[in-house]
């Protein structure tokens, strides 16, 4: 078969896929030029057990930016949701990466009693669903004071294992002779880990911290069970509690909890294509 | 290889003093892990044994007790069947994606943006979509009546349970694709071409070339998609609240209902159950895994 007509062949078996992904995300973003009436005569059904068929148009009919308008202007409450987000996403990926790297760095390069067990130990961890630890994180949260506090989310965070999983896999596929001619120029340990490890394994760093964006910036369970103000409360949790009422404003703010989370994973995304065939601890 | 015989070159003192060191890169990680996340699990194994105020040994009464419950075990079915119809679909379905845009070569990057985006959109903002997509008077009912069907609140029937596996595919398909993709980019082309100096087939290189060694891509991808059926729970959630339809009641339901009724004791030994199942899984995957490399 000629390469060409091959191509066309896969590209039309792409395409029904590709639609299921674009036509949602067309409707959610031309959501946001829809006003409050306009949406609510569509979604009346669902919302409010009207009867009639709920629907979503295609196109606004009556495209306006009044709703962004308004929610800029007249809606606080939606500034402070939005800040509590970045409050917690922010300290959260630094902190990972602070702590993580160097954890990464030594399981992936460094031979010692009780890796294989370690690093094990570290992937069933990441594992278990928060509920698994929920009684005794809420005892320790409440015991260090951090109850009702950003906090309590972004300490956990810090030490979740799952970016070292990640950057072990980086690390490890650095080739072995870079280091080795780096240690006979005299280099010690860490500066071979900040002057190749670090820049070297950067797409692994990187790769985790779109991951962890995403993780966190949609974070559901924790402030649910550890802010009880809810002035707190990030935008993940804000958003789905909105009504007929405030229907105008929570599309728009669809998008725009949407947009950052587009960028970092288009900015990103060719790191998370780099490098994870290599086998971690596999030698 | 190398790295083994330069092991064995090394003086013994050096290996210990490398030892050291690496506990050192470690250590930070290693506290916060302990005080956030291993002394809270091994307090939950422990609290399995006690009463509800961890005052006072019960052995395995918190295991019959929960066992006994047709909840659990409503729950802990839906789960592991959630996870034995999704993995598989998922793996397969991206390993055929991943194969399908090899083949298109540089042409991919589009297809491969788009099969990503789902993973980066926040379920928050699609939560009204999906409600409006599949509500009883919804777009999903209407298109269904054109057919000739029933309409039907699909999240509170037994579709709830199609729907969530719908949504994690759509999720998840996409970075499994190009997980796939790097593992297939890392395969040496020479062992392709003995193959077809020896005539084997393109299917048959397939299954003996290609599936082989892309073992470990399939314990990262395995691990990775585990981790990410779990997360499945906040569609769920935001979608249906605390009660959501029978089908689709998982595990994290019931230990969140458990929690806010202060039954510790069942959650903790519920827990340590789903945990226990964690740490198999993750023996056998490292055992397929170890063999194949």
């Amino acid at each position: 078969m000629p390469t060409s007509i091959k191509n066309k062949l896969i590209v039309l078996l792409l395409l029904p896929g590709a639609l299921i992904v674009i036509i949602p995300m067309w409707l959610v973003i031309t959501g946001m030029f829809m006003d409050a009436a306009e949406a609510a005569q569509h979604f009346a059904p669902v919302l409010s057990s009207t009867s009639g068929w709920a629907d979503w148009p295609v196109f606004p009919q009556y495209p306006t930016l009044e709703p962004l308008v308004s929610l800029l202007l007249d809606t606080p409450a939606f500034f402070v949701m939005f800040w509590n987000t970045v409050k917690i996403v922010v300290p959260v990926l630094v902190g990972q990466v602070a702590v993580g790297a160097p954890a990464a760095w030594a399981l992936a390069r460094y031979k010692f009693r009780g890796r294989q067990a370690l690093y094990l130990l570290y992937i069933a961890l990441m594992l278990m669903p928060f509920q698994v630890t929920m009684v005794p994180s809420y005892l320790t949260i409440n015991r260090l004071g951090m109850m009702n506090t950003h906090w309590s989310i972004i300490l956990p965070g810090i030490f979740s294992t799952f970016p070292v999983f990640i950057m072990v896999r980086f690390f490890g596929s650095i080739p072995e002779d870079t280091l080795e001619s780096a240690a006979l120029d005299g280099a010690g340990s860490i500066r071979v880990f900040f002057y190749i490890g670090l820049p070297l394994g950067a797409p692994g760093i990187l790769s985790a911290v779109v991951l962890g964006f995403i993780e966190y910036w949609n974070t559901i369970e924790q402030p649910l069970i550890f802010l009880k103000d809810k002035s707190l409360w990030p935008l993940s949790l804000w958003l789905p509690s909105a009504g007929l009422e405030t229907l105008g404003i929570s599309l728009v703010a669809s998008v725009i909890m949407l947009t950052p989370a587009i960028l970092i994973f288009l900015f990103g995304q060719r790191y998370l294509e780099q490098g994870i065939h290599t086998a971690g601890l596999k030698e | 290889m190398t790295r083994k015989l330069t092991s064995i070159r090394r003086p013994k003192l050096q290996i210990r003093s490398n030892a050291i060191k690496a506990w050192l890169f470690l250590l930070p990680s290693l506290i916060g892990v302990a005080v956030f996340v291993l002394v809270p699990f091994l307090d939950t194994l422990r609290r399995a044994f006690m009463d509800a105020m961890a005052t006072r040994f019960v052995g395995l009464a918190n295991y019959f007790t929960i066992f006994a419950s047709s909840s659990f075990k409503l729950a802990g079915l839906n789960t592991l069947k959630f996870i034995g119809i999704c993995i598989p679909m998922l793996l397969i379905i991206s390993l055929v994606l991943s194969l399908l845009l090899n083949e298109l070569r540089e042409k991919n990057a589009y297809f491969k943006t788009i099969f990503l985006f789902p993973m980066a959109v926040p379920i928050a903002s699609i939560v009204l979509l999906w409600r409006v997509m599949f509500h009883q008077q919804g777009i999903l009912s209407q298109v269904v009546l054109a057919f000739g069907g029933q309409p039907k609140d699909w999240m509170n029937s037994s579709a709830a349970f199609a729907v969530l596996v719908f949504s994690y595919l759509w999720k998840n398909v996409g970075y499994d694709t190009i997980l796939w993709m790097s593992g297939l980019s890392g395969l040496n082309p020479s062992m392709y071409e003995a193959a077809q100096i020896d005539g084997a087939g393109k299917i048959k290189q397939f299954f003996f070339i290609t599936l082989p060694n892309l073992m470990p891509t399939f314990f990262t991808i395995t691990v990775i998609s585990l981790l990410n059926s779990f997360k499945v729970f906040r569609e769920a959630y935001l979608i249906s609240g605390d009660y959501p339809h029978e089908s689709i009641f998982m595990l994290q339901h019931l230990f969140n209902n458990w929690f806010a009724a202060l039954d510790v004791e069942k959650m903790c030994a519920g827990a340590s159950v789903l945990a226990a199942l964690i740490f198999l899984v993750i023996l056998v995957l490292k055992r397929s895994w170890e063999k194949e490399v």
